[in-house]
C-alpha cells in the first residue's frame, strides 16, 4: 500500500478539488497560470490539508476543523457597504468579483487581477511560500478575482483606500498584488465583511511592496459572518527606510486564519504589527506571524491583543527570524490575552531564531483574566460590574488603537467596530 | 450617619482577621480622623466600608443612614453617595479621563433616578472643579491616572470627589506622597465640601494632614480595633508622645 491511498480524502478536501475541476473551463489565466494551478490542486489532493502534525498548523488543524466548504455560486448577490471611514475611496470586491469604478485618486492606478491571470503575468506570483503554505496553495489554484494597486513613488494618499470585500454565500478567492513606490505615503483598510449569515469560504492574499521610504498604514479589518471560514494571507517586503505599520483586526468569522508573512530588504525598514482579536462564540481564530530581519539596522515591534469569551479558541504564533548578517536588530513580540470565561482558550506561540550576534530582541506572552484592583476602583466609583467590565476589556484593546491617534476618522471607526463587537457579545 | 458595631472582618483568601470587633459612629457634618500605627487596619476599613470583595465580614454591621450596607456591592454604595479616596488611585490605559468620569457621575445619577447630565453641563462641570484644584486640561485627556504623578494623583481623586458629591466621604492616606503645596490644595478641596449633611472619615498616619482638614474627632485604631477617641488635642498628643503610651493604657 503506498502513501497516496492512504489519504482518504475528508468533505472539505473533496470539496475544493471538485470546485476547481467545475470551474475548469470557467476560471481566468493562461496557459503557464494553469500549469501552476494544476500543481496547487494536485498537491492539495496528494497531501491533503494540514493537520497538527504540520508544525505551523499545530494549534490550527485545519484538516478536522474544515469540515464542509460550501460550493461556489457564481450568481450569488453582494451589495457594496459604506466605507469604514466617510471620504474613502472603495475598491469594491463583492463575491470575489471586482468592480473598478469611480475616481481614483491622483497616483493610484488599479488593474483587474484576472487580466494578469489571463495574460499569464500573474503566474510567477501564485507560488506557495512553502510546503505547508496551505492558503497560498488553495488561493493559488481557486484565485479567480482581485486587484493589482500601484502607488506611484511620492504620491500622498489623503484618504484611505478601502479594499471592500462583501461576502454574502458560498467561496470567494481573491488576491491583491499592491506595491508603493519610493516615498509614498497611504493608508489602506483591506476590510473583509459578511451580509448574512450563510456559510461562505473566504480565501485572500495580498502581496505588498515598499520601495525605499514609503510609509503604509495598512488594516485588515475582518468581520465575516458567524458561520464563515476565513483564511487570510498578507506578505510584505520592505525596501530601505521603508515603514509599514500592519493592524489586524479578527472580529468575525467561525474558523479564522490569518496570515502575516514579511522580510526587511532594506536598512532602516521599520515594521509595526497591531493586533486585536476578538473572540466569542465557539470560533477558532489563528493569527500566525513570520518576520525575517534580512539585512542590518531594521526594527520591529509587535504586540498582539486577545479578549476571549465563550467557547472561542485563539491562536497565536510569532516568529522572528534574523539573519546573520542583520546586526543591530531591534525586534520585541509581545502577546496579551484576557481570558473571560473557563472555557476560552488560547494559544500563544512565540519564537525567535537569532543568528546576528548584535541584536535587541525579546518577547512576551501574558494571559490574565480582568484586573480585580482596576475593578474595584472603577465601581466604587459607581459604575456597575458589568459596565465596568465592559469598559476595561474595551480599554485592553482601545489602547492599541489609540496609536494610530494622527487619523482621528480611522480611530472612531475601529473604536466603534471593537464597542459594537463587545455590546454584542459581552 | 455611619455606625459601625462591633465589626469583624478578614481577609476573603487567608482568612486572616484585621478587624476584631471595631466600633465608630460618624454624625453628619462631622469630620473624624483615624490614626494608627502600621497594620493596625486603617486602609482595611475604608476598603471594607467602600465594598471592596477581597474582605470578608464575620460579624457586627455597617450602617449608613441607619441601613445595613453589607448587602451592597461597591457601585451601589457609591451611588448612595459613599466615596473612597484611594491612597494608591488605580492606573487604567485605554479608559480616558473624560470618559471616565461622565461614565461614573451618569450611572450614579441613573441609581437614583436622575437624568443623565448633557455633554456641556458636564463639561461646565468639570472645567469648574479642575479650575479650583489646579488641574491642568492637558491631564484630563490622558487616560485615567496614567502618567499622572503622586500629587497629581491625589488631586484627580479630589476632583472626582466634588464632582461626584458624595455624603460620606472616606480619604485614605491622602496626605502621603504630597509636597506642601499639593497638600494645601487638596486640603482646600476637602474643606470646600465640609458641610452639616455631609461627613468625612480623615485616615493618616501623621498629624500634618490634620493641621489643614481640622477634625471633630479623633480616634486611634490599634489591632483592628478603636482604642481610644477624643477631639483634636488627640492628634497633637500621639504627634508628640506616639502610639505607645495609648496602646499600653489600652491593654
Amino acid at each position: 500500500m503506498n502513501m497516496q491511498q492512504a489519504i482518504k480524502m475528508t468533505a472539505a478536501e473533496t470539496a475544493l478539488v471538485d470546485a476547481y475541476t467545475a470551474q475548469i473551463g470557467d476560471l481566468p489565466g493562461d496557459g503557464s497560470v494553469f500549469s501552476v494551478r494544476d500543481t496547487l490542486v494536485h498537491e492539495l489532493k496528494t497531501a491533503g490539508l494540514p493537520t497538527r502534525r504540520v508544525e505551523s498548523w499545530h494549534y490550527t488543524d485545519l484538516r478536522t476543523l474544515l469540515r464542509a466548504v460550501p460550493a461556489a455560486d457564481p450568481t450569488a448577490f453582494a451589495d457594496r457597504v459604506d466605507a469604514l471611514v466617510p471620504g474613502s475611496t472603495v475598491l469594491s470586491v463583492r463575491n470575489g468579483q471586482t468592480d473598478i469604478k469611480g475616481n481614483l485618486p491622483d497616483g493610484v492606478t488599479v488593474r483587474s487581477y484576472v487580466d494578469s491571470l489571463l495574460d499569464g503575468s500573474a503566474a510567477a506570483g501564485l507560488a506557495v511560500l512553502g510546503f505547508d503554505d496551505a492558503i497560498g496553495r488553495i488561493n493559488g489554484g481557486l484565485v479567480r478575482g482581485g486587484l493589482e494597486i500601484d502607488v506611484a513613488a511620492d504620491a500622498a494618499l489623503e484618504d484611505p483606500l478601502e479594499i471592500q470585500l462583501v461576502q454574502s454565500l458560498g467561496q470567494a478567492h481573491t488576491r491583491f498584488p499592491v506595491s508603493f513606490g519610493a516615498g509614498a505615503t497611504a493608508t489602506v483598510i483591506e476590510r473583509h465583511l459578511s451580509t448574512n449569515d450563510a456559510e461562505s469560504f473566504v480565501s485572500s492574499v495580498s502581496d505588498v511592496t515598499l520601495a525605499e521610504g514609503a510609509d503604509v498604514i495598512w488594516i485588515v479589518l475582518q468581520q465575516q459572518g458567524a458561520a464563515d471560514t476565513h483564511l487570510g494571507q498578507i506578505r510584505f517586503d520592505l525596501g530601505k527606510n521603508a515603514k509599514l505599520h500592519l493592524f489586524v483586526i479578527n472580529a468575525g468569522g467561525k474558523l479564522v486564519r490569518q496570515e502575516i508573512h514579511g522580510k526587511t530588504s532594506g536598512e532602516g525598514a521599520d515594521f509595526k504589527l497591531r493586533g486585536i482579536n476578538l473572540l466569542g462564540g465557539e470560533s477558532h481564530t489563528d493569527v500566525t506571524f513570520t518576520l525575517g530581519h534580512n539585512v542590518p539596522h531594521t526594527t520591529s515591534t509587535e504586540i498582539i491583543r486577545n479578549v476571549v469569551f465563550d467557547r472561542a479558541k485563539g491562536v497565536f504564533q510569532g516568529k522572528i527570524l534574523v539573519a546573520k548578517d542583520a546586526q543591530k536588530t531591534d525586534a520585541k513580540m509581545a502577546c496579551n490575552t484576557l481570558l473571560l470565561s473557563d472555557d476560552a482558550d488560547l494559544s500563544a506561540k512565540p519564537e525567535l531564531e537569532i543568528f546576528a550576534d548584535d541584536v535587541q530582541c525579546g518577547h512576551g506572552a501574558t494571559v490574565a483574566d480582568i484586573d480585580h484592583t482596576q475593578l474595584f476602583y472603577l465601581m466604587a466609583r459607581g459604575v456597575p460590574e458589568n459596565k465596568a467590565r465592559a469598559m476595561l476589556v474595551n480599554a485592553f484593546v482601545a489602547e492599541i488603537v489609540e496609536e494610530l491617534e494622527d487619523d482621528e476618522a480611522l480611530v472612531e471607526a475601529l473604536e466603534d467596530v471593537i464597542s459594537t463587537w463587545l455590546d454584542k457579545h459581552a | 450617619m455611619l455606625e459601625i458595631k462591633n465589626l469583624h472582618a478578614r481577609i476573603a483568601e487567608d482568612g486572616t482577621e484585621i478587624i476584631r470587633g471595631l466600633n465608630l459612629t460618624v454624625k453628619a457634618g462631622e469630620v473624624a480622623a483615624i490614626m494608627g500605627p502600621n497594620g493596625s487596619g486603617k486602609s482595611t476599613l475604608s476598603y471594607i466600608l467602600s465594598g471592596r470583595e477581597d474582605y470578608e465580614v464575620t460579624e457586627g454591621d455597617i450602617l449608613y443612614n441607619g441601613e445595613s450596607i453589607l448587602e451592597l456591592d461597591a457601585s451601589e454604595r457609591a451611588a448612595k453617595g459613599i466615596f473612597l479616596a484611594f491612597q494608591y488611585p488605580v492606573e487604567i490605559p485605554g479608559v480616558a479621563t473624560m470618559q471616565f468620569l461622565k461614565v461614573a457621575m451618569n450611572e450614579q445619577r441613573k441609581y437614583r433616578g436622575e437624568d443623565e447630565l448633557t455633554t456641556p453641563e458636564f463639561m461646565r462641570r468639570v472645567k469648574e472643579a479642575a479650575a479650583e484644584l489646579k488641574i491642568a486640561p492637558e491631564m484630563l485627556r490622558r487616560p485615567l491616572n496614567v502618567g499622572f504623578s503622586g500629587g497629581e494623583k491625589k488631586r484627580a481623586e479630589i476632583l472626582q470627589m466634588s464632582l461626584l458629591q458624595p455624603k460620606l466621604c472616606v480619604l485614605d492616606e491622602t496626605d502621603s506622597g504630597l509636597d506642601i503645596d499639593a497638600l494645601k490644595i487638596v486640603a482646600d478641596g476637602v474643606n470646600a465640601l465640609r458641610s452639616p449633611d455631609r461627613a468625612v472619615v480623615v485616615i493618616t498616619h501623621y498629624q500634618r494632614l490634620l493641621d489643614y482638614i481640622v477634625p471633630d474627632t479623633v480616634h486611634v485604631l490599634y489591632k483592628g480595633q478603636v482604642i481610644k477617641s477624643g477631639d483634636k488635642t488627640l492628634a497633637h498628643e500621639l504627634e508628640a508622645n506616639g502610639y505607645a503610651d495609648i496602646i499600653e493604657a489600652a491593654a
